[in-house]
């Protein structure tokens, strides 16, 4: 269902009703998202709600259209990206991602500690080899020293964490086919297991993506 | 025509201009000195009469503590971040400033916050368009640099509003230099605008679609500009001077000044030519003589032109684009005309730039366009709308003076976030909140916007409220704040200290003493421009009534003249300061004597065809004074 923007009988701009993204825009609440005809939306209703084209209306329309408009703007920056998309979903289906982490991280900072991010299993081995590596480098840069072996194995590594960057963003994908399939026919259950694999997808790939910035920042 | 034009402005650094949309078409409207450009300079005369653009930039180098220019670069900041500015620049800080106060410059023996300086220029913009439409203006768009924050924009506002302007937007400049650049062509594709100005430099990629303008990204610099080519242009020179002629005259404000004019005359010469002379007159009859070679004056200014590679890269990064994506590069800002500047657009965007529009001018017909769009548009503009982001992400002190990112850059405004908070002490009723701009990851290293006190919330044991603060990204760029404390329902009240800027009841006050001002200096205006028009057709009358046209007009018709030459007389010279009086009796006597006009006309275009010698004057006061002004039809 798509939410209502505009009077049936006189097309004014109404005030906004919470309702989430997707029906913003009349979507289902699926993954596989036609991004295109997102964003052909995002335009014909930019031109029925931007403040620009109700300067001259009177305060009350003037205030609906603001947050209308930024409602459209907000939906369409979240639903237009695959991640943010997908967290999106997961806080909808009441999966606290975003809460857990900053919970964590602002425990972290408040204590002084360092957070500690569980490192997930299959990684262990390697991240622990790559992080040696990586304080191998950063002594040398201190000492000035060049070792080229060292930084051959650590371009590897980073080339390792980059395919599997990408692995897990097409895992993610195949997690929407069987989410949005699961929308149409699935169980509760069905749908609940979908979108724990998600969140741990997405946690693995957070994970993926700090190494990534952690190497390139030692290697600048 | 209706009274309520918009106009649209660009209030520069260097230089302000006003311009509104003529039919299809944006132009500038020019100054009383038929110029378009308007210098940010404002002055006092010996009498403290407030002097303003062209004519206050003599005061630069004879008084040059009666003067000021560059203001904009003091705008929406604090005394701790205008350090840099305080070297390079003449500013004369109130000496009774207090810390946390809004900074005051002064200007002989008075001082005025930087938003006060530039209404003064808005309104001399307001004047001549004034004078343009012979009819009051009240709104305005208005442009401020893309990367300008949210103090930034709040005190262009405020000066807006002190000058008696309703500020219906403040658009980015290289946005409405865009708008103006797309307007009579349908364009598709990627844009690069590249901005570099007097002293703020930005770069905005847009997607256009369709006549919908959407910025992609958007970065830059508000502290780097032609200003500070100016500034190391004249460090040199001083070292020069010190070294060659021994002479010291970096206190010398004359001095300076002389050496400023000469160095920007220079560095404008060099854009079209291959070399450029220094010649300056010193205090103490010492010349100081140099020849700039262009090759060396790029080498001088290769590192302050290359501090904005760095913006482009982060901007393509942001949009997620590569150089060969971008469809047309455009240049904005009177920098862009420097050689080296267009050679380094050309090899970062593999592109040749756009100079078809005048730098100076493109950014105040966007403005003009804009102004049109939230008029309600016309044919040309109808299908145009902008979509702008915010340049810099909005965010929360949280614990550990960590900064908490809510909105980030480059989001589409308006924008909103959502942040719920709560009480950590049974019974508390006030929770103070922080806002921040920027991207670093620490507070202190971001700009503090406000501090917010959430105010009456319900006494409850701690951790029972759910306050619901809704921070929301305007179209201008402005931050708006709303609180709900959500098991009550209760409005939170909200307390706003701007960390920079003034306060409401502070714009208000500034507002109505120059509003009252304004108001009644429009209406003087007008009766004196009345008058003045007045005199004109009268004078013209009598020239007309010994041409011997006069006799060719029946009886009726003459008398019919005289009595409307005695009206009008009569209200001239009235004690009566109404100017509608005035400008009626102008318009009945011209209507009387149109009639004269022609026949005059034709008498001189016969004499000319017999090959006779022309009575100048006929030709060019009887016509044309029997109808000095079309203005009157604007009333």
């Amino acid at each position: 269902m798509r939410a209502v923007h505009f009077c049936s009988s006189c097309g004014k701009v109404q005030p906004p009703v919470p309702v989430d993204y997707f029906s913003f825009f009349g979507f289902p609440r699926k993954l596989n998202l036609d991004t295109a005809a997102l964003e052909k939306e995002f335009y014909a209703l930019s031109r029925r709600l931007h403040p620009d084209l109700f300067a001259q209306a009177n305060p009350e329309e003037r205030a609906f259209s603001l947050e209308q408009s930024s409602m459209l703007n907000d939906a369409y920056r979240t639903l237009k990206d695959p991640i943010k998309r997908t967290e999106y979903l997961l806080r909808l289906e009441g999966v606290e991602i975003e809460e857990q982490s900053k919970q964590a991280t602002e425990k972290a900072r408040a204590t002084g500690e360092l957070k500690k991010q569980v490192v997930p299993p299959d990684l262990l081995e390697e991240v622990f080899e790559l992080n040696m590596h990586l304080e191998e480098l950063r002594t040398q840069k201190k000492m000035g020293e060049d070792d080229p072996a060292l930084l051959e194995e650590i371009g590897k590594a980073k080339l390792s964490l980059e395919e599997k960057y990408d692995a897990l963003f097409n895992q993610l994908k195949a997690d929407w086919d069987r989410w949005d399939k699961s929308v149409d026919d699935g169980t509760e259950e069905d749908r609940r297991k979908i979108l724990d694999r998600m969140l741990d997808v997405l946690n693995r790939r957070n994970y993926v993506r700090n190494l990534v910035r952690d190497v390139n920042e030692a290697l600048e | 025509m209706s009274s309520d034009h918009i106009v649209g402005i660009d209030l520069g650094t260097t230089n302000s201009l006003v311009a509104y949309m003529q039919g299809d078409s944006p132009v500038v409207i020019p100054g009383e000195d038929g110029l378009n450009l308007v210098p940010s300079v404002v002055a006092l005369d010996e009498n403290n009469q407030v002097i303003i653009g062209t004519a206050a930039r003599r005061y630069l180098i004879e008084t040059p503590e009666r003067a000021v220019y560059s203001i904009k670069r003091l705008m929406g900041r604090g005394l701790e971040d205008i350090q840099d500015e305080l070297k390079l620049f003449p500013f004369q800080l109130a000496e009774d400033l207090q810390p946390g106060e809004v900074l005051r410059i002064k200007i002989g023996e008075r001082t005025y916050t930087p938003p006060e300086i530039s209404a003064l220029v808005l309104r001399q913009l307001k004047r001549n368009a004034e004078r343009f439409f012979g009819a009051p203006v009240s709104q305005a768009v208005i442009t401020v640099p893309a990367y300008f924050n949210d103090a930034q924009r709040q005190a262009t506002k405020d000066a807006g509003r002190i000058a008696g302007l309703n500020v219906l937007r403040l658009v980015n400049e290289p946005t409405a230099a865009s708008l103006a650049y797309g307007l009579d062509k349908q364009k598709h594709g990627i844009v690069v605008v590249y901005d570099l100005g007097g002293g703020t430099f930005d770069i905005s990629i847009l997607k256009l679609h369709d006549g919908i303008f959407e910025v992609i990204a958007t970065n830059g610099d508000t502290h780097l500009g032609g200003d500070d080519i100016d500034n190391l242009l004249i460090a040199i020179a001083l070292d020069d001077i010190r070294g060659d002629l021994g002479l010291d005259v970096r206190r010398s404000g004359e001095a300076v000044q002389r050496i400023r004019q000469a160095v920007i005359e220079a560095k404008i010469a060099l854009s079209s030519q291959p070399s450029a002379k220094l010649d300056v007159d010193l205090p103490g009859g010492k010349k100081y003589q140099r020849e700039i070679p262009l090759e060396a004056f790029e080498q001088m200014i290769q590192p302050i032109i290359d501090r904005t590679i760095g913006p482009c890269k982060q901007a393509l990064k942001d949009a997620g684009l590569k150089p060969e994506q971008i469809d047309e590069v455009v240049l904005v800002g009177g920098s862009t005309r420097i050689p080296n500047v267009r050679r380094l657009v050309q090899d970062l965007f593999g592109r040749v730039p756009h100079t078809d529009l005048n730098p100076d001018e493109v950014v105040a017909l966007g403005a003009a366009v804009q102004a049109n769009i939230l008029g309600g548009g016309s044919e040309i503009t109808k299908e145009m709308l902008l979509l702008d982001v915010t340049p810099l992400s909005l965010g929360i002190e949280v614990a550990g003076g960590v900064t908490d990112k809510i909105i980030l850059r480059n989001s589409t405004v308006p924008a909103s976030a959502t942040q719920y908070y709560t009480t950590q002490v049974d019974g508390q009723t006030n929770i103070a909140i922080h806002v921040l701009q920027g991207e670093r990851e620490l507070a202190r290293d971001c700009r503090s916007l406000a501090r917010f006190d959430l105010k009456g919330v319900p006494p409850m044991p701690a951790g029972m409220p759910r306050i619901e603060v809704k921070f929301l990204i305007d179209a201008n760029g402005i931050l708006r704040v709303s609180a709900r404390e959500q098991r009550s329902g209760k409005e939170a009240e909200i307390d706003v200290q701007p960390s920079y800027g003034l306060t409401d009841e502070q714009v208000e006050n500034m507002l109505l003493e120059s509003f009252d001002y304004a108001e009644e200096d429009f209406r003087q205006r007008q009766v004196i421009e009345a008058r003045r028009e007045a005199e004109t057709i009268l004078t013209a009358l009598a020239k007309g009534k010994r041409n011997s046209a006069w006799q060719e007009l029946t009886g009726e018709e003459r008398r019919n003249v005289d009595t409307l030459e005695k009206a009008l007389l009569a209200v001239k010279d009235g004690d009566s300061d109404d100017y509608h009086a005035i400008r009626e009796a102008i318009d009945a006597l011209n209507q009387a004597t149109m009639h004269l006009a022609e026949l005059m006309m034709d008498t001189a275009v016969s004499t000319a065809l017999k090959g006779k010698a022309m009575d100048e004057t006929d030709l060019e006061e009887g016509p044309q004074a029997g109808h000095p002004v079309a203005k009157a039809d604007f009333e």
